[in-house]
């Protein structure tokens, strides 16, 4: 699997996701520049990782949506192509219209750090293909503004479309407000568009791959992207 | 240009009265050494800088001399005391990198932009050595609970330290979080940077070379923070909201580009030498600069990138704007470092060169406005042996006089829910504690662990001072802090190296309190010599009062450790339903300044335990052997509330409880169960090497018991009242964030 993860001023969990990459697939991505304008050919997998990207003073990923790369994310993703975005990288796939919805502040009003439950919704996607529907998988979050919302058709659109793979819940499955941990609609952690192909996530599955730190949960992500692109990645 | 010459050129405008010198901090014997030094007056671009360079915060003009004592030196110490930060080697061609520092004043006055200020200082200061930040910890010591301003306080520099480290992308893994109404007017954020070089290239500040380059880099220059090293150096008063406009506010992008943008052209060998510009900004890092390197320094103002127009040479010299940095650079390099700085869309600008005559010069639009020797601008710094009295010590207090009020069980449980032991879980979880995808033990037990690059190697840090011990005995204070770091490296199974050094207390000018300074400066000596773990870096905080009110003597200890397997760290939670739990150290029975005799008896009292240094050594080097060997399952220091807080911790980590036998015949069972006496570990170990273990601490002269079996749902002390698990992990979790959303008090 050819990856590319996108570095915008400010991006700063990069450096995590491209070891993940290499950690799981074998290969090491390449690192593309947000004034850049071309992806390296052949890519497979854009990712565009977490972190502050021009400091979010404006609204969280609303500059780096308008960076010269993200014309060609833009063309990769209607050729097809797979676009996943993880925290801050989810914010700008928002900001950049490539996903609908957008990213609010927390509910408490407070960056949260700590693991979360997360309810794997389907697993006949790219990026879910890894897991069993149902499974329930522990990951960190690390954020300020992870309160997904949409308006009432889009979320109504999205749910009937059955685009939500990922939802905050108890270790044993189950839905409610106590591990809503930013308060997001119908506790919304993880949506795809309507194409299947471009994924956004709060949630940082790329920091839960080994056992000794943390957990191995997030793995079965990366697992589900190298299985969709098959040995000769 | 001559010194004659210059002279010609230098503007005495406006004319320095002695209130413009009171102005700038300077007492009348200090501007006297000025017009001595120099032969005439000053100035105002001048005693300006005077004032930037002569102030508390930047000479150490009273501390100077007490710090000379401390052990500063081992095999393993790349750098001590005198750079950005202290440098050690840790094996593999890497150094850690690593420094402490207070922002207290501007905390207090402008809590979340004075905390995001010294999270970006410290930071600066590991990475303007060449490193990559791994880690960041604190120590914040805020005033009572019920004071109107200490939610506020908490809630601001909280939030502003996440805000800085979360952006700037390092985690921050460790600290410490307490409360006393001492700290009432002048709360402390103490700030840990740590960071990772390659031994082969790290960076200094020393300049070489005549003719070379100063380059400006980073942020623009702006009037934010003019005299806020000044500010740092004097006392509070009622009108300390007023200096609201001495406070910098921190831009965690600006430096985010700048690490980056300065770790780029360090691999491209562009750097001969380079400073950040922290406290007294572009004066105190030119003058660095040029002092270690044996040149003089030129620059010329108006080439300096500034946000406003008309500022000026005096605002500029005198400006705290962060995310600044001064570098000297291979001149054949230049045009590739300007490239590189341009990429990350930062400022970059020639403002001066290097020379040979040993001069600080500085001209703005051609107008001489200093004209100073740059070596005597440091070296000649006032330095006060300021006198003191010895703090006089406190009576023992035996536990068997000590009135109860609580059953044992019921004093644990009320313990475990009060502002200092309860969990401060509300207060890490604002901070991004596992990016980097490297935190192998998060906040919450003994030290912090972070593995280091792909590993093996790991490091252990943590931040430790009990500012009660330290008032009431200032040298067993002192070694306190620096055992406690020692214990808590130990009890992770790393080995201890160095250290950093935060030293917060109040006005020197006061015997009692310079007392307090010397006798804690003195025990930390004591301890690094006998423990083998040298002071690399450090920061002094003096003139922490408020209307007269200093704060408790409070030398924060910053330690690192490093494990040759980082897998093999050990952390405190129980593991497994039978496992023998085994005290090592004496048996217990302090209870004077103890959590316990203040928080459940209302007496804040007495003598300190005394730290028994060649102990803490061997108790700590067993407990590491333990771990490394893969004999213990679990591993926790002793220290504030004793045994019985330790084994609640414990629990709750673990969820599971634990059965423990009485109080031996003959102790007082409050005495046994909540004493603080020192060089104190619990370790599980499974039934089938309780033998060994007890064998090899009996070979290694290490006192060690059985006192216990884990097991259960329940903490459950034979002859009291068992508490349930849940019961003390929802007190553990309730007070903290119930405080901030004001519903319990």
């Amino acid at each position: 699997m050819k990856s590319a993860v996108l570095v915008f001023p400010g991006i700063n969990r990069e450096r995590d996701m491209a070891r993940t990459l290499k950690l799981v697939s074998g290969v090491e991505p390449a690192m593309v520049w947000h004034a850049d304008t071309e992806l390296p050919a052949g890519t497979d997998l854009v990712v565009v990782p977490g972190g502050f990207s021009y400091g979010d003073y404006l609204r969280c990923g609303a500059i780096a949506a308008r960076a010269p790369i993200m014309d060609a994310v833009r063309a990769h993703a209607a050729k097809g192509g797979l676009v996943l975005g993880v925290c801050n990288g989810f914010q700008i796939l928002c900001e950049s219209g490539l996903l609908p919805g957008v990213l609010m502040r927390n509910s408490k009003l407070k960056f949260i750090c700590h693991d979360v439950h997360l309810r794997v919704e389907r697993s006949d996607t790219p990026f879910t293909r890894g897991y069993n529907a149902g499974q329930v998988i522990r990951v960190p979050v690390a954020h300020g503004e992870g309160n997904y919302v949409a308006d009432d058709e889009t979320i109504k659109a999205i749910e009937s479309e059955g685009r939500v793979i990922f939802r905050y819940c108890a270790a044993d499955g189950t839905l409610g407000d106590p591990y809503n941990v930013n308060g997001a609609i119908n506790a919304i952690a993880g949506i795809v568009n309507e194409g299947g192909n471009v994924a956004g996530m709060m949630p940082h599955p790329e920091n839960h791959v080994e056992s000794i730190i943390g957990s191995t949960d997030g793995r079965g992500l990366f697992a589900g992207l190298v299985a969709q692109f098959g040995k000769a990645a | 240009m001559s010194v004659a010459e210059s002279d010609k050129t230098l503007r005495n405008e406006p004319k320095i009265t002695p209130e413009l010198v009171a102005e700038h901090g300077l007492k009348p014997d200090e501007y006297q050494r000025i017009l001595d030094l120099i032969g005439r007056e000053p100035t105002l671009t001048e005693l300006g800088i005077f004032s930037a360079m002569w102030n508390e915060h930047c000479s150490y003009k009273s501390s100077k001399v007490h710090l000379r004592g401390l052990p500063t030196e081992a095999p393993w110490v790349i750098q001590g005391p005198g750079e950005n930060a202290g440098v050690i080697d840790i094996g593999d061609g890497l150094a850690v990198v690593f420094k402490m520092e207070s922002h207290n004043h501007p905390s207090y006055i402008e809590p979340y932009q004075g905390a995001t200020t010294g999270v970006g200082g410290i930071l600066r200061d590991v990475f303007t050595m060449g490193a990559r930040p791994i880690a960041c910890l604190n120590a914040i010591s805020f005033g009572d609970p019920k004071h109107p301003k200490t939610r506020h306080l908490v809630s601001g520099v909280v939030a502003g330290i996440g805000g800085y480290g979360n952006s700037f992308g390092v985690p921050t893994v460790g600290g410490q979080t307490r409360f006393h109404t001492r700290y009432n007017g002048n709360n402390l954020v103490n700030a840990m940077a740590v960071g990772l070089a390659r031994t082969d290239s790290i960076f200094y500040a020393a300049a070489s070379g005549v003719g070379m380059p100063i380059v400006y880099l980073g942020s623009k220059t702006g009037r934010d923070g003019i005299h806020g090293a000044s500010m740092a150096s004097a006392e509070f008063g009622e009108d300390s909201d007023e200096k609201r406009p001495t406070v910098q506010v921190g831009d965690p992008f600006a430096e985010k580009l700048l690490l980056e943008a300065c770790l780029e052209i360090m691999q491209k060998d562009c750097v001969i030498a380079i400073q950040d510009m922290g406290a007294a900004g572009l004066t105190c890092s030119a003058v660095e600069m040029g002092a270690k390197g044996d040149l003089g320094v030129t620059l010329d103002l108006e080439k300096v990138p500034t946000r406003e127009a008309g500022m000026s040479g005096y605002e500029m010299m005198l400006s705290e704007s962060q995310e600044r940095m001064l570098m000297v650079l291979k001149p054949e390099k230049e045009k590739e470092a300007e490239d590189i700085f341009r990429k990350w869309g930062l400022d970059f600008a020639i403002v001066g060169e290097t020379t040979p005559t040993k001069r600080f010069l500085i001209r703005h639009n051609g107008e001489m406005l200093a004209d100073l020797p740059i070596k005597e601008l440091g070296d000649e710094a006032p330095v006060y042996n300021r006198p003191f009295v010895e703090t006089p010590k406190q009576p023992v207090i035996d536990a068997k006089d000590v009135k109860h009020p609580l059953p044992v069980a019921d004093a644990l449980l009320k313990l475990i829910g009060t502002p200092d032991l309860c969990s401060k879980r509300w207060v890490w979880e604002q901070y991004d504690h596992i990016i980097g995808g490297n935190t192998v033990q998060r906040p919450g037990g003994d030290a912090a662990v972070v593995r280091v690059e792909e590993g093996p190697k790991g490091l252990a840090m943590t931040t430790d001072v009990t500012p009660r011990y330290c008032e009431a005995d200032p040298f067993e204070g002192g070694k306190q802090a620096v055992a406690e770091a020692y214990r808590n490296i130990c009890a992770v199974g790393g080995l201890p190296l160095a250290i950093t050094d935060n030293l917060n207390f109040g006005n020197p000018e006061r015997p009692e309190i310079m007392g307090q300074f010397v006798g804690c400066v003195r025990g930390i000596g004591a301890a690094c010599k006998a423990l083998d773990f040298p002071v690399v870096s450090g920061n002094v905080s003096l003139y922490n009062e408020t209307n007269g009110r200093a704060i408790l003597p409070t030398p924060t200890i910053g330690g690192v450790g490093v494990l040759d397997d980082f897998t093999k760290s050990m952390s405190l939670g129980f593991k497994n339903d039978g496992d023998a739990i085994l005290l090592i150290g004496e048996k217990p029975s302090w209870l004077g300044q103890s959590i316990y005799l203040r928080d459940v008896c209302g007496r804040e009292e007495g003598a300190p335990p005394p730290v028994e240094l060649e102990l803490e050594k061997r108790h700590g080097e067993f407990v590491r052997k333990l771990i490394l060997d893969g004999q213990v399952t679990a591993a926790h220091d002793l220290s504030d509330g004793g045994l019985a807080v330790a084994i609640a911790e414990m629990a709750m980590a673990g969820s599971r409880g634990a059965t423990l036998d009485a109080a031996p015949a003959g102790a007082d069972a409050h005495g046994y169960w909540f004493g603080e006496d020192q060089a104190r570990y619990v370790v599980t170990v499974k039934p089938e090497q309780v033998k060994a273990v007890v064998e090899a601490a009996q070979v290694a002269g290490v006192a060690i018991a059985q006192i216990g079996t884990v097991g259960g749902d329940t903490v459950a002390i034979a002859g009291e009242k068992p508490l349930a698990v849940s019961d003390l992990s929802q007190r553990f979790e309730a007070w903290l964030p119930e405080y901030m959303a004001g519903t319990n008090s």
